[in-house]
This record gives structure tokens, C-alpha cells and sequence, in this order.
């Protein structure tokens, strides 16, 4: 009789448990405020490709996770050679692509060989410029060989411009991506939506949601009726923080304030007179005050940073107070510079409200130590041709977003004209180290290098301000990449 | 009538010529180079030297516009740079949404602003002809964006009985009418209220000519006038503003295309300028243009309907 109760308890839990996982949702609106161009991540920079199909419906051979930390991806384990020159790469068996075909060692040859190739146009083929040689040893084992050792590598395989694709199907990825992801892509109303649904044949824990859409969500005053009214459920990037408070009010929605990879500065033209001066660059260093441009231009909710390098990094350092707020000291450091009657500069402004606010800010406290600036608004486009391309500019505000983008500092022509030898060597000695500690002692080093040089103001990280219904869990808090992994994504009850 | 349509239309043509080279024209000076744009910051100068060899953009200008006029004589409009589709196929997918938009906003200004502006008009300097074109004269004031809010508000948030935005496509007809409800009437308000006092202000006029003396005077009653013998000669201002909204509603549509976020060719424009999508721009300019001129070429000839004179070119 014990035992006859025990069974039916058993079967009333079991039914019950039944129950719920019916009853919970499986299906999530997502509002995104752009539009990708095309959907393949490997052919364009255009962070909306990453924020939908990253990690949903592609995959590379590691995987960065929530924190920033690489994890195996496609490739369960791999084996780094004593010199760091050569990765022996085990994939996983039983993969599949989401046409059908079978994902093997070929397959990564060809996405790793295309990426590189001379005819390539991938947006970041930086990130393979070591690789040698890609050698396919057995359909489950890669060998890597690099040209250097390359300390960033196993990284640089994680990021969304790294996924490995099919031959069969790269061509056609800007417009059906296949992919090995655990979602599969369904269609694309442009201008509209992307929606997603579960692999049911994914090789890993499946998803819990069956259907994912991504919504275009363009105008920060729509996004607000949008969440209220529950035609969209989650924002991983609320474009309307002004309305923060009041969704912050209101216990139907969870808030989460996250940081990305973002580092917001006030560049400087270092190639040109009088930027290319020391005592100019720290004297506007000095003269700008950091909180007071936080809480006009990210609401106070951006992070303050004293170099090039996101505070969620393990190897990040303080540098905030290497040059304090301090009007006096700016106008003493241009007296020595030879330029006592301050003088006149452009800023040029990008479209984004922390540029354009931000801008506003810093032109007003410049002006307290006689540096007078003309605001230049402009639209992207602009913005990538005159001040990126042909560095036609004195001052700029910018979000460097890609993530752990320091090494940008050691590039030759780069836009904001930085040239240090000593910044370089510590670049070359990071690219031949491994060992972690090691690595990030040369991290901090460099981020001192170009802190004391005052190469830019630097201003805040850029929050990431998530906003969705308080009854869902698993969306990622902070961005260590730009992309919303809906991996671990369920609605609760 | 013939020789008449037949004028119209090489006008039509000629306009048609100039004012792609025009569109070509301003899109080269525009600064911006799309290769860069879809390869963001970190790509290197040789790979955005390759892309812009695929597109075709290392050609130089005058190949390129003969290019596009040859594609633009066979129906051809290129291919997006960014979304490597079809122009063409780029423009139907967004008409889906903006023609009927345009038409059920165009109808429902008509069918508001008619009936006031002849109310008005045939009650002209009395109370209720004031409160009506107070009303109108609000609804000109209002911006038609801050409009679309309240009503999101309102009967999205909070009565819930329509989507606060989005297009859920035409494979379900009821979803897709109810999510174009509050954009049509958004778009429509303004535009009847300028209708509603043109029209106002045209039968007026009318009302004070010799032949509605006359016809009142032979007996015809007073409704029968109003809306038989003065309307249709208080028409010619009417179509000429409705022909001008029409083509508004086709192309002005950008600010609440994105209120609601709307997929349609407002929105295509703009994102298409944004990532200088040159090819996209041109092509839905031009198709706009000439959609315009089409337009004035129906609504020149429904004035000479409305008026034979107009017809033998007297």
C-alpha cells in the first residue's frame, strides 16, 4: 500500500512538473534598435548581425561567455604546442549543420582559410592575420599552425566574425544563415523582424524557447509602448533610458544595468598641432570633468575609466586619477605649452546621444580653460569618412565597442595618430605570450603607457541597459561581445 | 482628351530624365563610403578596397550612371549593396505595407474632410462652422508623430485593443489591418484637417457664383445644390491637394513609419541613406518621382473631367 502511494505521488509530481514546463512560455519578442544589413557575421561589422544570430544560430570553434571568459565552442578541447605557434583542435562528433550536412574538420578549414583569404571580406580579418597554415589531421581534429605565437588566439576564435560555416552553404548566409547553433534561422520580414526557432537536432542542451523574433524596434519613443503594452518582451539595449525611472516603478519589468565593451573617449588628433602636444593632451585631460559627462551622457549610469580597457576586465587598472578634474592645472600645463590664451578647435559628433551630449558637456567645460570648440554634428557615414578614413578632425567622441581593442593604440595610421615605439614592443611581447598572468601584467602595463600619454580623454565604459519582463531568465547582464545569447533564455512562472 | 494625355505624358518623360540625373548627381557629392560602413572601424583599408571592387563602386561616376539609366529603360534597379537583393524586389516587399497605408489614410482623410468642409462651407460664419474649422485648425497644428503616441497610448498600452507597432506581414489580413489602424489614422488626421479647409474655402467661392443663384432659384433644393452643383466645381483645389497628399503618403511617411516600425518605403529610404545603400536610394527615388509624376498625370486628367474647358485646351 506505502508503495502504491509513493507511485501515484510520483506520477502527480511528475504530472504536475508536466504542467508547468506547458504551461511556462516558449516564445520571446526581443526589440532591437537596428536593422542588419544581411545576416551573415563573417561578411560585415554591423554589431546587429552578431546581437541576433551570435551564438544562437552560429557558432565558432570557442565560444566567449557571459563574463568575457573563452569557452569550448565546436571544439570540445584543444592542445597548444610548447612554442604557442601550433593549436591541435578536438571537435565535437555528431554535429550537425542546420541544412543537414554533417560539420567536420573540412568544414573549419574552409571557414578559417575563407576568412583569411586575399579576396576575403571579412570585417575583422585582423583577427586571423597569424594563422600559417590550417591542416584538417582527421574529420574530428584540427591543427592551427600561426606564423607567431599569438596569446589572444583561442579569443579571437570566439568571436562572431569566427563561425564556422558550411561550403555548401556559405554564399547564401547573408540571406538563409545555416549555421550549427542551437536555433535555426526561419525567416526575415525586412525591415520588420528575424525569427529564430529551436534546432531540435542541436548537438549540446537544447533551448527552451521554440521561437525567438527579433523586432526592430528603430525610435526610443516607441520602444517604451512597445515593452508596456507587452508587444515586446525584452530589450537587452533599451534605447529610451530617459523612461528608465519609470519602468524601474513598475514590477512587471526587470532592469538590469550591465557594461559592455564600450570604451567612450574623447579622441584626440595626436597628429596634429596642438594635440601633438603632451602638455595640451593632459591639460584637456585635466579639464574635463568625467562624472559630470556620465550623468549627462549615459545618465549616470556609464562606469569612469582612466585608460583604454573595460573595468569588467581581470586585468583592468584604475587609472581615474592620474588626471583629476582640476581647471587650474589645465590652464597652467597650456601656459607651458605656449598657448596661455587657450585656442579653437572642431569637435565632431557622431549621431549617438552619448556623442552628441557628451560633446555639449565637454565643449563647455574646455571653454572654462579658454579652449573654445565648434560642435560639427554628423551622421555616420560622414563620420567614418572624415574623421576615420581621412582623420580629417581635432576632437571626437566615439564608443570603441570592440571587445579588448587596446592593440588599436599600436596600429600605424590609425585615426587618432598615436605613434610610441614602447607601446608597440609591449603589443609585439603581448601577442608572444600565453601564460595569463603574464598577459595581463602586459595588459596593465599598456594601459598605463597610453593613460600617461593622455593619447585621448577617456571617458566611461558604456553601460548596457537591459530592460525585460521580470519573469524571464538567462539574458546576459553585461556584453562582452556584442550579441544576445539566448542559449540559457526561459520564462519562469 | 488624346493630344492632352500625350502631352502630359512626354512632360512626364522629360521630367523623369532630369530628375535622375539630379538624384545621381546629389548622391555622388553625399559623403560616405559604403564599403566602409559595412566593414565598421577595425577592417583594414585593402579590405574595404576589395569590397568596394564588388559592388562595382571602383568604377568611375558617368559609366555608372549609364549603367543604372540602361538598368532603369529595362525595369532593372540594380542590387542593394547592403542587403545584396533586388531594388525591385526591396521596393514591392515595403509597397506591401506603404500603398495600403497610403490608401486607407487617403480614404479616411477623404471621407472626414469632405463632409466638414461642405458643412462648413454651407453654414459659413456661424458657430458651428467655427468650431469646426477651430477643430481643423487644430488638427494642422498637431504633429502628426506626438498624435501617434497618444493614440499608441491609449489604445495600444492602454486599452490593449491594437499593437503598439510592428508588421506581422499579410499571410494574416486581420493582424495586418489592425496593425495599420492607428498609423492610417495617425497619418490621416493632419491631412483632413488641410482638406477640410480647402475644401471649405473652395465651396464658399463656388456658393457665391451666378449659376447656384440660379439653380436655387429654379427650385433645386438646398442639398441637392450643395452637394451636385457645387462640389463638383469646388473640386479642381480638392484633387490638386489630394493628388499633392497622395504622394506625401507615399514617400513622407518616414517619422511614423518609425514610430509604429513599420517596414515600409519610408523606412527603406532612410536606412538605405544611412548605410549609403546609393543604389537602393536612387532607385526608390526615382520610382517615387515617377510615381508623383503619374499622380499629376490622373489628377490633371480628373480636372479635365471635372471641367470640359480644360479638355479642348481653351
Amino acid at each position: 500500500m506505502k508503495s502504491l502511494v509513493t507511485v501515484f505521488g510520483a506520477a502527480a509530481i511528475t504530472l504536475a512538473s508536466a504542467n508547468a514546463a506547458l504551461s511556462a512560455r516558449t516564445d520571446l519578442v526581443i526589440g532591437v534598435v537596428l536593422e542588419p544589413p544581411h545576416l551573415d557575421p563573417t561578411a560585415g561589422a554591423a554589431g546587429a548581425i552578431d546581437e541576433i544570430l551570435y551564438a544562437n544560430v552560429f557558432e565558432g570553434l570557442t565560444r566567449i561567455g557571459p563574463n568575457g571568459e573563452v569557452l569550448p565552442g565546436l571544439a570540445e578541447s584543444w592542445e597548444v604546442s610548447e612554442d604557442g605557434k601550433v593549436y591541435t583542435f578536438k571537435l565535437r562528433a555528431g554535429v550537425k549543420f542546420h541544412d543537414g550536412t554533417t560539420f567536420d574538420a573540412e568544414d573549419v578549414k574552409f571557414s578559417l582559410d575563407r576568412a583569411r583569404a586575399e579576396d576575403s571580406v571579412n570585417a575583422q580579418k585582423v583577427l586571423f592575420s597569424a594563422i600559417d597554415t590550417v591542416e584538417v589531421v582527421d574529420p574530428l581534429t584540427v591543427k592551427v599552425t600561426l606564423k607567431r605565437p599569438q596569446g589572444s588566439f583561442l579569443y579571437n576564435m570566439g568571436w562572431g566574425d569566427a563561425v564556422i560555416v558550411a561550403p555548401e552553404s556559405a554564399e547564401t548566409n547573408k540571406e538563409k544563415p545555416v549555421g550549427t547553433g542551437p536555433f535555426r534561422f526561419d525567416r526575415w520580414a525586412r525591415g520588420a523582424s528575424v525569427t529564430l526557432v529551436r534546432n531540435p537536432d542541436y548537438w549540446g542542451e537544447p533551448a527552451a524557447l521554440e521561437k525567438a523574433e527579433f523586432r526592430f524596434v528603430p525610435d526610443a519613443a516607441a520602444a517604451v509602448p512597445a515593452l508596456l503594452s507587452g508587444d515586446v518582451q525584452a530589450f537587452p539595449n533599451f534605447p529610451a533610458s530617459d523612461a528608465l525611472e519609470q519602468i524601474k516603478a513598475d514590477p512587471r519589468f526587470a532592469v538590469v544595468i550591465g557594461s559592455t565593451e564600450g570604451e567612450t573617449i574623447l579622441a584626440m588628433n595626436n597628429a596634429k598641432a596642438p594635440f601633438d602636444n603632451l602638455k595640451v593632451r593632459q591639460a584637456i585631460s585635466h579639464a574635463i570633468d568625467r562624472e559630470e559627462i556620465i550623468l549627462g551622457a549615459s545618465n549616470g549610469l556609464g562606469q569612469p575609466i582612466g585608460s583604454h580597457f573595460s573595468p569588467a576586465n581581470e586585468a583592468y587598472e584604475d587609472l581615474t586619477g592620474l588626471y583629476p578634474h582640476d581647471a587650474e592645472k589645465a590652464k597652467q600645463l597650456l601656459a607651458e605649452a605656449g598657448l596661455a590664451d587657450g585656442f579653437s578647435a572642431t569637435i565632431k559628433l557622431p549621431p549617438t546621444t552619448y556623442a552628441r551630449v557628451g560633446g555639449e558637456i565637454v565643449t563647455s567645460q574646455l571653454a572654462e580653460v579658454d579652449i573654445k570648440l565648434e560642435i560639427i554634428p554628423m551622421e555616420w557615414a560622414q563620420w567614418l569618412e572624415q574623421v576615420f578614413t581621412n582623420k580629417d578632425f581635432d576632437l571626437t567622441i566615439i564608443s570603441h565597442t570592440e571587445p579588448n581593442d587596446i592593440d588599436i593604440y599600436g596600429r600605424d595610421g590609425y585615426y587618432f595618430g598615436y605613434n610610441n615605439p614602447e607601446f608597440k614592443t609591449v603589443m609585439a611581447e603581448l601577442d608572444a605570450t600565453v601564460d595569463p598572468e603574464k598577459r595581463n601584467e602586459l595588459y596593465r602595463k599598456a594601459q598605463r603607457i597610453i593613460a600617461e600619454d593622455a593619447v585621448n580623454a577617456f571617458l566611461f565604459q558604456l553601460p548596457k541597459v537591459g530592460v525585460w519582463d521580470a519573469k524571464l531568465v538567462g539574458m546576459w547582464e553585461n556584453s562582452p561581445i556584442q550579441a544576445n545569447d539566448l542559449t540559457k533564455v526561459r520564462w519562469t512562472d | 482628351m488624346a493630344s492632352y494625355v500625350t502631352k502630359r505624358l512626354s512632360i512626364g518623360l522629360v521630367t523623369l530624365l532630369l530628375a535622375s540625373v539630379v538624384v545621381f548627381a546629389v548622391l555622388e557629392i553625399l559623403p560616405g563610403d559604403p564599403a566602409r560602413i559595412m566593414l565598421g572601424m577595425n577592417a583594414s583599408p585593402e579590405t574595404v578596397a576589395t569590397l568596394r571592387q564588388e559592388m562595382g563602386l571602383d568604377q568611375p561616376a558617368p559609366l555608372r550612371y549609364l549603367d543604372w539609366l540602361g538598368g532603369l529603360v529595362t525595369g532593372d534597379l540594380g542590387r542593394s549593396y547592403t542587403y545584396s537583393t533586388p531594388v525591385i524586389e526591396l521596393v514591392r516587399e515595403r509597397l506591401a505595407v506603404s500603398l495600403p497605408l497610403a490608401l486607407i489614410s487617403l480614404f479616411l482623410s477623404t471621407a472626414v474632410a469632405i463632409p466638414v468642409g461642405v458643412f462648413a462651407a454651407s453654414r459659413s460664419g456661424k458657430l458651428s462652422d467655427t468650431i469646426a474649422m477651430g477643430t481643423a485648425q487644430i488638427g494642422i497644428a498637431l504633429p502628426n508623430f506626438w498624435l501617434a503616441l497618444l493614440l499608441v497610448y491609449v489604445f495600444a498600452v492602454g486599452l490593449q485593443w491594437l499593437p503598439s507597432g510592428g508588421f506581422p506581414g499579410w499571410s494574416n489580413p486581420l493582424q495586418a489591418i489592425k496593425a495599420l489602424i492607428l498609423p492610417a489614422i495617425s497619418l490621416a488626421l493632419p491631412q483632413a484637417a488641410i482638406l477640410a479647409r480647402v475644401t471649405r474655402s473652395a465651396m464658399i467661392e463656388t456658393l457665391g457664383e451666378d449659376f447656384i443663384r440660379t439653380a436655387r432659384a429654379k427650385g433645386l433644393p438646398r442639398r441637392k445644390v450643395l452637394w451636385r452643383h457645387a462640389l463638383r466645381n469646388a473640386m479642381i483645389p480638392v484633387l490638386t491637394i489630394l493628388g499633392l497628399q497622395f504622394s506625401f503618403l507615399l514617400a513622407g511617411t518616414i517619422i511614423i513609419e518609425n514610430v509604429f516600425y513599420l517596414p515600409g518605403l519610408g523606412r527603406l529610404i532612410f536606412q538605405a541613406i544611412n548605410q549609403r545603400d546609393l543604389i537602393v536610394v536612387e532607385g526608390v527615388v526615382i520610382l517615387l518621382v515617377a510615381s508623383v509624376i503619374l499622380i499629376n498625370l490622373v489628377v490633371d486628367i480628373c480636372y479635365a473631367l471635372v471641367d470640359p474647358r480644360l479638355r479642348t485646351g481653351r
